[in-house]
């Protein structure tokens, strides 16, 4: 789709032209780049811990079958109700179908990356529904009308400074810019949310089928107080959150805090089991867990790209990307962003409408580096971009590498081009050259070019061989 | 994202939600169908958990230390009690430093008799509680289920804590651990779930790590977000006294 | 050891100097040196850009021309990381796969050649300058370079050298620089930047196509930076 590659330049030129933020974002990855580096320090071998939750979660992937199974049966079991939703629309209509059924007012919310996936929160707004959120950074960016920047730290695009008129003109409660204040106005604003909410929308970030029970971690406690006050619990969760066992947790919670947060562990690691049980004071009643395909089955069905499932959204390829941190997240115009959205968002929403993510990249690599479960990132951008090529061919591409083919392969060719490239790059460099008819106006715009030397090496070479 | 899909409306949501199950189900099926690249990983290549998560030591001063150590570094606050009247004692003490006027708890049989000689107002969530009147409390005492050493997090359930929200709510969290509590790390925590509950898990299990905090604005650390701004865990020695 | 030399096409149009010092240093290690005259690239921009089959024209040709040598010396790190690394996926299933797999273990980026494979460091060089070190992408991640290029520029006589703070990618990414020059030019002068910071007067490489991104902004901008690839060093006497 022509626009959104379009919007996506327009937007990343803006970004990257906002030097004050891209300064922002920069520092504060370095200082994270810092702190994620001493926690990894602390295991014992990083690289081998890598290793082996790649292979935890490409085992959980091999085995979904049986595990969504036995999931869904202990979940069930422990008195939770368990939907299933193929696409976005038919979790929104299980979302809306349960919040009408419940005559629910107040919806507070908990961060969750697959409701972003499925444009929850707008179509909530929309049918009429009061929907919160609690995570910090997620409710400022939806006071601002804006989705999330990161899918760990939603509004690290803020200055302190911005956060604090952002709370004074919407919540007339801003009394400084120290981040601590901020961070208690939200917590004194939403305080009596949690309490008044009739029900309480969580993601999840494992989901474990031995026990049926969903894991969410989380460092605010909002979480904990959504699953706790609320009458009803509802739970989004992507099929690839399905991992067997309740071991596991013990090597993807402190690799995910890690990764995605720089911190050994998160400060909640909770498990939920269903509704609250007879001999439990609190907890809600209903626990309505919805398990999100909307494309997933699609990427397991193919080979090439089945190795994305093993996803734990921790967001450490977007703090090491160097595009993400110079256009941020919100120019990519999808929910999810960075290097694994760049790779997933043509996989499972259309190559057509989002192959430029795709080519947005240097193809460094700093991605795969950095991915705790091993993903070949920066390697799927390249197949993608085969798959661009296949589905959608730029005729002038194909036919300008046919062209160059032609010169790169015959040595006289190549001659006469070099030789013929020396002598026109004087008329170039006075005439078109920074102007809209050069062609090579993407790079001189920004930067010089080097010439075209008079004598090229296969020149010297055969005159010296 | 199916942008450009339409969907039929079905008469019946049921209906609908049972083709969505068989669908994802079937689809499931249908990709594992395809071998390739689906080899399963070689185990004999891995090394085991207890090889790549941090090192913890086997004595259990070390394990005291470390555990100390992570909390201090989480700004909770770790007390080692000699005994029961020391808990009382150091709880009295916090009552006084941090001026509470209501405190929330559950009869547990540990925490019940170190609190009880408080002389404060006691709110108990045993048997279902005012979410109000918990709002209002200073502070919530729990016992717990185990402390790890290997991260300094606290395990806690909503059957053992009184329930999901006493740990959370109130802004100073207080737990109530005995030495024997303590173990070394994650794999063996998640152990003592399995073996402790088995067919009979609580709804909520909760690994607490430090008091609430948060990242979100410049990515800077804050103490005290939405959950208790203080945390204080109190370790008994020696139980029996 | 006969060695087959694979100067890239944009080494040979902009910056044949260093194709010049690198085969004048293989000549002075008493190497048997033949150079790969045709064809001139190793088919990557049409391989990133994902036109795999256009791509395998040039490259089914070049690898013919690599096969039957001791060892493929390749004047850049991305083009070894396409022969050595992209080869075998970009022919997987054709005639051409066992030669790829038989060509990639034999192939070297220029300096990991001298290093890696010759085990010499020292080349009797002298540059009197204060230097820092970018890493390609591709030499660094694709072909596991890191070592060499530095135990090189510790043997050069008067040389000062200093680490950048960061490890990152300067934005060229070949077609990238061309279809996203905003976010390439972003990346170039945060690599500048980094760069300046070390108050080194060369940018030093082993990728010369990141030389040019590097030396393309700071001539715009008037920076204090200049750029020199590590062979042309190694050649100064």
């Amino acid at each position: 789709m022509k626009s959104n590659v379009k919007n996506f330049k327009a937007a990343a030129l803006k970004s990257s032209s906002d030097l004050t933020r891209r300064r922002l974002i920069l520092n504060a990855l370095r200082n994270f780049e810092v702190t994620r580096n001493q926690k990894q320090a602390l295991f014992q071998d990083w690289g081998a811990a890598r290793e082996l939750a790649a292979a935890k979660k490409w085992d959980a992937i091999l085995n979904l079958d049986k595990n969504i199974e036995l999931f869904t049966k202990k979940l069930e079991s422990n008195g939770a109700k368990v939907h299933w939703a193929k696409d976005a629309e038919s979790a929104r209509s299980i979302i809306l179908q349960i919040i009408r059924e419940k005559k629910a007012k107040l919806i507070v919310k908990s961060k969750s990356m697959t409701s972003e996936e499925i444009h929850l929160n707008d179509t909530l707004t929309r049918a009429g529904f009061d929907t919160l959120e609690t995570d910090l950074g997620e409710f400022i960016v939806q006071l601002r009308g804006e989705g999330p920047f990161h899918i760990v730290f939603p509004a690290m695009h803020l200055t302190r400074g911005e956060i604090r008129e952002l709370f004074q003109s919407k919540l007339g409660d801003a009394p400084s810019d120290d981040p601590e204040a901020l961070t208690m106005v939200a917590r004194r604003f939403l305080r009596e949310k949690y309490i008044k909410a009739d029900i309480g929308i969580t993601g999840a970030n494992f989901a474990v089928a031995e026990t049926g029970m969903i894991s969410i971690t989380e460092n605010e406690g909002n979480a904990r107080l959504v699953s706790a006050l609320p009458r009803t619990m509802i739970t989004l969760v992507g099929i690839e959150k399905i991992i067997p066992r309740l071991d596991d947790l013990a090597l993807f919670l402190p690799m995910l805090a890690t990764a995605g947060a720089g911190q050994l562990i998160s400060c909640y690691n909770t498990l939920y089991s269903g509704p609250r049980r007879p001999d439990e004071p609190d907890g809600p009643s209903e626990h309505h867990v919805i398990l999100l395909d909307n494309g997933r089955t699609k990427v397991l069905a193919d080979p090439v790209a089945r190795d994305l499932l093993r996803c734990i959204r921790c967001g450490n390829c977007l703090n090491v990307c160097p595009v993400f941190r110079n256009i941020g997240g919100h120019s990519y115009g999808a929910a999810y962003c960075g290097p694994i959205g760049s790779v997933l968002m043509p996989i499972i929403a259309g190559i057509e409408q989002w192959y430029h993510l795709s080519y947005a990249s240097s193809l460094c690599g700093a991605c795969t580096e950095a991915c705790p479960v091993k993903i070949d990132l920066h390697h799927h951008l390249l197949k993608n971009r085969r798959t661009a090529a296949k589905t959608i061919p730029v005729w002038w591409q194909k036919l300008a590498f046919k062209i160059f083919n032609l010169f790169a392969c015959s040595p006289v060719l190549w001659r006469l081009m070099s030789k013929s490239g020396w002598f026109l790059q004087f008329f170039y460099v006075w005439s078109v050259k920074g102007t809209c008819l050069d062609p090579a106006y993407p790079w001189t715009k920004t930067r010089e070019l080097p010439p075209i030397a008079k004598e090229t090496f296969r020149e010297w070479y055969k005159k010296h061989e | 994202m199916n942008y450009h899909r339409s969907q039929k409306k079905l008469f019946v949501n049921g209906i609908k939600n049972m083709n969505d199950k068989d669908h994802i189900l079937n689809s499931i099926i249908d990709a594992l169908k395809r071998k390739d690249k689906l080899q399963a990983s070689d185990s004999a290549l891995l090394k085991p958990i207890d090889q790549v998560l941090p090192s913890v030591p086997s004595e259990p001063e070390a394990l005291i230390e470390m555990f100390r150590k992570n909390s201090d570094s989480l700004k909770a606050e770790f007390y080692i009690a000699k005994s029961k009247a020391d808990a009382k004692d150091y709880l009295i003490h916090l009552k006084n430093q941090e001026s509470w006027k209501k405190i929330a708890s559950h009869k547990g049989s540990i925490v019940r008799q170190i609190i009880e000689p408080l002389d404060l107002p006691l709110y108990w969530t045993d048997d279902g509680y005012d979410v109000h009147e918990l709002a209002k409390c200073d502070a919530g005492i729990t016992e717990c289920d185990a402390l790890v050493a290997q991260t300094g997090s606290i395990m806690l359930t909503s059957r053992t804590a009184g329930g999901r929200a006493l740990s959370v709510l109130p802004p100073h969290h207080i737990v109530i651990a005995t030495r024997s509590q303590l173990v070394p790390d994650l794999p063996t925590a998640l152990q003592i779930v399995r073996q402790r509950f088995s067919n009979n898990y609580p709804s909520m299990i909760s690994f607490i790590t430090g008091p609430s905090r948060t990242g979100d604005i410049e990515r800077i650390l804050v103490y005290g977000a939405h959950g208790p701004v203080k945390l204080t865990i109190i370790m008994i020695w020696n139980d029996q006294g | 050891m006969h060695v087959k030399l694979f100067i890239p096409c944009f080494v040979d149009l902009f910056y044949p100097e260093t194709g010049k010092a690198m085969y004048k240093i293989l000549k002075r290690l008493g190497l048997d040196v033949e150079v790969i005259e045709s064809p001139a690239c190793c088919g990557q921009p049409a391989f990133n850009t994902g036109y795999w089959d256009d791509a395998k024209v040039a490259a089914g040709k070049l690898l013919m021309q690599m096969r039957g040598a001791d060892a493929v010396v390749i004047g850049s790190g991305s083009c070894g990381a396409m022969v050595k690394v992209f080869y075998p996926e970009l022919f997987m299933g054709t005639e051409f796969e066992p030669i790829a797999k038989e060509v990639s273990p034999v192939c070297f980026e220029f300096c990991s050649f001298l290093v890696d494979k010759l085990g010499v460091t020292d080349l009797g060089a002298r540059f009197p300058h204060k230097v820092t070190y970018h890493d390609g992408c591709h030499s660094l991640r694709e072909m596991h370079i890191k070592e060499a290029p530095r135990l090189l520029l510790a043997k050069v006589r008067d040389l000062e050298f200093i680490e950048m703070k960061e490890t990152v990618c300067c934005g060229f990414g070949g077609t990238f620089s061309a279809k996203f020059p905003m976010i390439s030019t972003a990346m170039d002068e945060v690599k500048c930047e980094l760069a300046i910071q070390t108050g080194a007067e060369f940018v030093v490489s082993s990728d010369s196509s990141c030389l040019m991104q590097i030396q393309g902004i700071a001539d715009r901008k008037k920076l204090p930076l200049k750029t020199i690839h590590l062979a042309e060093i190694l050649n100064m006497q």
